[in-house]
Parts: C-alpha cells; sequence; structure tokens
C-alpha cells in the first residue's frame, strides 16, 4: 500500500515541503544578513535594521520546520491508512492560508510591523489564521485515522504534536490580557512555558514523522509498536510537558518550577543513555543503508541528536545554566537542534517524499554528495565557532570587572566571521542538496500538464487524486 | 508491550497533572496583585513595538547584539538611557521617539529592573546543581 500510495503527482502535502525548502533558503539568507549585521556595525541599519532581519529569519526558518512537519505528517498518515485523506479541500485551505499568513507576516516585519516577542515576533492578529488554519489540520487529521485502536506510536506523536502545537501556541498568546502582561515576572513565566512546550510538539509532529520512515525503510512495523518506543514517546511527552523551566533558571519565579524542570529534564538521560548503547546497531545499519539518500540525512540527525542532548541535559542543570544562559551557548544549542536535528530529519522525509523520480538522479549525485558532506562540516564548524563566542561572553559575565560591552564583542570578533563563513558554507551545502529534489518536482509538474491524460498509463502506480 | 489501555492511562495521568499544573500557575503568578501605572504599560507596548528584544535581553532572554537591560535603569540610570533612547548607536537605530515615549520606556524599564536581578553574578550555587539568589 505504501508504494502504491506515493504517487507523482505534486499533492499539496508536497507542496507544503517544497514552500518549506524555500522559507529554509531565504530563511538562511535572512540569517546571513544578520550574520553581516553583527560583523559591520550599521549595515543596511536605515532600511533593514537587525530587529527587522532577526524576525524575518526566525519565522521564515520555524515556518519551514512548520510547514515541513505539516506535509510529511499528512503524506504519511495517508501512506500508513492506505486511504486517502478525510478532506483534500481542507488541506488545500489550509495551505493557502499558512502560505498567506507567512508572506503578510514577512512583509509586516519589512514595514517594522511587530507583535515584538520570541519566537512569533509578528503582530498578534496574525496569530488567528494560523490558529484557525491550524484547528482544520488538527479537523482533518482525527477525521482521517478512523480507527483509534493498536496504532503504531507515530500516530501517537502526529496527534500529541498537533494537539500541543495548537494549545502552547494560543497560551503564548495570554499575554494580550493585561493579568498576564502586567508584570514582567509573571509575563516571562508563561511565555516561555509556552515556547518551551511548543518546540516539544513540533518535536512530536517531526520524530513521528521519522519513526514511520526508520519502518519503512527497515521494512519492519516491528518497531514502531515496541514498549521501549513507547517508552521513549511516553519519556518525550513528559518533558514536552514540564522541563521547560530550564528556560527561566535565573528569573525570579516559583523555585517548584525550576526544581520540577531541573528534575524532569534529567530524564532525558535515559534517552542519551539508549543511543549509547544502541550505537553498535546504528553504525552497523548507517553501513548497510547509507546508499538510501534519505537514510543520510537520519544518520547525519543521530549524530547531532547525541551532541544536543548531550549540550542540553548539561543546561537543564542550573548550576550550569547560570553561565551558559544569555550566551552564544543558547544559540549553539538552538541551532544544533533546530538544523542538525530538526532540518535534518525533515530532509530526511523530504528526500523520501519528494524523491519519487520524475528524472533521473544519478547525474546529480555527485552534487548531493558535495551538499551534504558541507552541510554536515560546516555545520559542525558553526556550532563550535557559536560555543567558543559562548564560553568568552560567559566569562565575562561572570568576571568581577566587566569590561564594556562593546569591548566584550569585540572580543568575540574572530568567532563571529567563523560564524558568517560557516554559514554561508552551510546555505551552499543546502542548496547543493535540495536542488536536485526542487528540479525533480518540477519535472513531474510539468510531466504531469503535458502528459495529463496518458498519465495513469505511465505511472501505474500513482493513484489520481491523492492528496 | 503496552496494551491498548495502559497507554491511554498513561497519557491520561500525564494530560491530567499538565493541566492541573497550568491551570495552578495561571490562578497563582509568581507575582501578584500589582497594577501597573499607565506610563508602564505604554513603555511596555513600544518595547514590543520597536521589537527591542531582538537586540536585547530580559533575564537573559532575547537577543545578542547588544547588553543585557534587566537592570540597567539602576546600573546607568535615566539620563544615560535617554542618551540612547534619543540618539541610537552605530548599531542600535535611531527610533526617532518622542519625549512622551521615551518617558514611557523609562517607566518601563525602572519598573523592570526593580522585579529582580538579573546578573548570574549574585547567584550562589549549590553542590546538588541548584542556585540560589
Ligand atoms: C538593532 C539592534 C538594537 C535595537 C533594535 C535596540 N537596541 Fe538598544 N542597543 C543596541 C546596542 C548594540 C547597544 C550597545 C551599544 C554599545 O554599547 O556600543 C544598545 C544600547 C542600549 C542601551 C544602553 C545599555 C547600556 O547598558 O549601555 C539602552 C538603554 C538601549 N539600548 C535601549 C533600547 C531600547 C529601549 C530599544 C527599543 C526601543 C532598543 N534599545 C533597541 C542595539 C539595539
Amino acid at each position: 500500500m505504501m508504494e502504491l500510495l506515493n504517487s507523482k503527482q505534486v499533492t499539496t502535502p508536497k507542496l507544503f515541503i517544497i514552500a518549506g525548502l524555500l522559507l529554509l533558503v531565504t530563511g538562511m539568507l535572512w540569517g546571513l544578513t544578520g550574520g553581516l549585521q553583527y560583523l559591520v556595525p550599521g549595515f543596511l541599519k536605515q532600511y533593514l535594521s537587525f530587529e527587522k532581519v532577526r524576525p524575518l529569519h526566525v519565522s521564515s526558518v520555524v515556518f519551514w520546520i512548520i510547514f515541513a512537519a505539516m506535509g510529511g505528517a499528512l503524506t504519511y498518515l495517508q501512506q500508513h491508512t492506505g486511504r486517502k485523506i478525510y478532506s483534500p479541500l481542507l488541506i488545500r485551505i489550509q495551505f493557502g492560508v499558512f502560505i498567506f499568513s507567512i508572506m503578510v507576516i514577512l512583509i509586516s516585519y519589512c514595514a517594522g510591523v511587530f507583535g515584538g516577542r520570541e519566537y512569533w515576533e509578528f503582530h498578534p492578529l496574525l496569530a488567528l489564521p494560523i490558529a484557525l488554519a491550524w484547528v482544520l489540520f488538527l479537523v482533518n487529521f482525527i477525521r482521517s485515522i478512523g480507527s483509534f485502536k493498536k496504532q503504531p506510536v507515530y500516530v501517537w506523536m502526529w496527534l500529541t504534536g498537533i494537539v500541543f502545537f495548537l494549545f502552547t501556541f494560543l497560551e503564548s498568546y495570554l499575554w494580550i490580557f493585561p493579568y498576564f502582561r502586567n508584570n514582567v515576572v509573571n509575563d516571562m513565566t508563561v511565555q516561555w512555558k509556552s515556547y518551551g512546550s511548543m518546540v516539544g510538539s513540533w518535536n512530536m509532529l517531526i520524530y513521528g514523522s521519522s519513526i514511520y520512515l526508520m519502518d519503512k525503510i527497515s521494512n519492519s512495523k516491528t518497531g514502531s509498536h515496541s514498549k521501549i518506543a513507547f517508552i521513549l514517546y511516553f519519556t518525550g511527552l513528559f518533558n514536552l510537558m514540564f522541563n521547560w523551566g530550564h528556560h527561566i533558571y535565573t528569573l525570579p519565579t516559583h523555585a517548584y518550577i525550576k526544581h520540577i524542570s531541573y528534575a524532569v529534564s534529567m530524564t532525558e538521560l535515559f534517552i542519551l543513555g539508549r543511543i549509547i548503547f544502541k550505537w553498535g546497531a546504528t553504525l552497523a545499519t548507517a553501513k548497510k543503508q547509507f546508499h538510501k539518500l534519505s537514510y543520510r540525512f537520519l544518520a547525519a540527525a543521530d549524530a547531532w541528536i547525541f551532541l544536543t542532548l548531550l549540550l542540553a541535559i548539561a543546561m537543564s542543570i542550573p548550576a550550569v545554566n547560570v553561565y551558559t544562559h544569555g550566551t552564544h551557548i543558547t544559540v549553539a544549542h538552538t541551532m544544533g537542534a533546530t538544523i542538525g536535528i530538526n532540518s535534518f530529519l525533515l530532509l530526511a522525509i523530504a528526500f523520501d517524499i519528494l524523491n519519487d523520480t520524475c528524472q533521473p538522479f544519478e547525474p546529480y549525485k555527485k552534487i548531493f554528495n558535495r551538499g551534504y558532506w558541507l552541510a554536515n562540516v560546516s555545520l559542525l564548524i558553526f556550532w563550535i565557532s557559536l560555543v567558543s563566542a559562548g564560553i568568552i561572553k560567559a566569562k565575562w559575565q561572570m568576571s568581577e570587572q566587566r569590561i564594556p560591552f562593546s569591548s566584550m564583542m569585540l572580543q568575540l570578533r574572530p568567532y563571529f566571521i567563523l560564524f558568517f563563513v560557516s554559514g554561508l558554507l552551510l546555505l551552499m551545502g543546502f542548496i547543493l542538496v535540495i536542488y536536485p529534489l526542487v528540479k525533480n518536482q518540477l519535472a513531474c509538474y510539468f510531466k504531469k500538464k503535458t502528459k495529463e491524460n496518458k498519465q495513469i498509463l505511465f505511472y501505474p502506480s500513482a493513484v489520481p487524486g491523492t492528496e | 508491550m503496552f496494551s491498548e489501555r495502559q497507554k491511554i492511562i498513561i497519557v491520561t495521568i500525564l494530560v491530567t497533572i499538565f493541566t492541573v499544573y497550568s491551570i495552578s500557575l495561571y490562578l497563582s503568578l509568581p507575582v501578584k496583585g500589582k497594577t501597573v501605572a499607565p506610563a508602564v504599560s505604554k513603555g511596555k507596548t513600544l518595547w514590543q513595538q520597536y521589537n527591542c528584544n531582538a537586540c536585547h535581553q530580559v533575564y537573559g532572554l532575547g537577543g545578542y547584539l547588544g547588553p543585557d537591560l534587566t537592570n540597567v535603569f539602576s546600573l546607568k540610570g535615566p539620563a544615560y538611557i535617554k542618551a540612547f533612547l534619543k540618539n541610537g548607536t552605530a548599531t542600535m537605530p535611531n527610533f526617532h521617539l518622542k519625549e512622551q515615549e521615551i518617558n514611557s520606556l523609562l517607566a518601563y524599564l525602572q519598573n523592570m529592573d526593580a522585579t529582580g536581578k538579573a546578573d548570574p553574578r549574585t547567584f550562589l550555587i549549590s553542590n546538588d546543581g541548584t542556585i540560589k539568589q
């Protein structure tokens, strides 16, 4: 059934992933612009000052993650059930609203209109269409699942991700009520409660699809029904719900929030332990499956999960966090998680879903290989440059006699240069791997246009009208 | 293998605790019953409208291009802050703020300053990995 539904048509879930890839590339261009502004003070200050460039970057790349996560889950849900989605029309509306929202959001930043809060720096009115489109997603998803009995772990994860994203997204707007907003400490407590869990929710969506993909690659369904799969899911859910306090260890908020977060975060050691324990098996599989393009990104993400989790667990210890908080070590962690884990997993998913070749991939193999390794090596350098800058800033923050902020920033300059250059190489690496993928989709699209009627004959595996 | 029932029970327990945790937090926020002066709310609105947070941090959260501003009011004083807000810097834009806007932002920064200390040097580190101020 899996193969049957892997149609070569450009369907709406595929459009989500393609639009996401475009957002990834433009978002990284904004990131580089921001990086330049660190190096050249006042660069573009008149028209696109950093307070505009930062949200342009953050929203673009966060929407890449969300778009691709939605596209992945919608495609795999249909492959899993072997049926079409409940309402293709709802998906199209969902897609239209999301595209409209992100366009308006990006334009509003350029015009200097802000909601002015991490991570959603857009005007709060623009949250409305996003929330509504998300409700459509939820309804469509639930109706499509059919029976909830005996579902593998990834269905649980998808549903958890969708429900909790909606909840945390709405929660992140509680600040519009003065009761929540009036005091800085109250405001920030609820803000980081919602964001901390929100990241957990999109991780649920992405990890769910990754597990589905691993099942598909290994051609076995036992993994996703196993006890360990569910134990890991429960651990993830537990952390999603209660570990958000590590964002605000230095905020004078309720002490219990911090203690709970500290204790709950340590359960991640179990996940870390499992990764180490399974290392041998992972390497063996990697050797066997490395020729599969989508598997390669799973393998890269595996290495990044290890590195990121190590750093995350360290930063969840308040005594360590008090040093790293407010420094670029936090940024390094975010980059490891969003690029090394989220983006690599989503690229694995994109390669599985979009690589239903309408043109041979062979001529692009070399480009792909170069891009893959370039992206991985430059991400590591990128990460190291941030950790190094963070260590210097941490020392500055803790020093008895602080030199002026601007002098400290000058000391970080070499690392910002390294950061910028590796960021540029990272973008090049990504473009090299994405290019053949998008080109293939264009080929599919035009084939469909010109051979509309013959399509069924040429591709007997295609199920017309699959969304 | 977990049975279907066990899975549902585990998730239900987690969701229930999470709901209670969330609601009890909403009902008993860390700082109670403080209404703020209109200038402070206005200052906060301006802070968000100009997206100061993209470059500056509050309690170590926010952007990295400029310094943390949690306690800038008591550390540097209103006149110093005013100079920055009036002129901007090489990196920080001059927002061409009106006198009243500057005063609101000052009121907000003063209010923020009074909520606590963000300086990591003011924390005591215990052996069990926790910190205290
Ligand atoms: C584009 C980035 C950017 C934006 C946006 C920005 N600032 Fe700044 N700000 C800076 C930088 C960089 C400095 C430090 C300049 C230096 O030390 O050389 C600074 C310094 C300051 C200082 C002096 C802090 C100190 O300890 O010396 C204050 C106060 C300040 N900004 C307030 C604000 C307020 C209020 C806003 C929003 C209305 C704002 N800034 C928006 C970049 C920015």
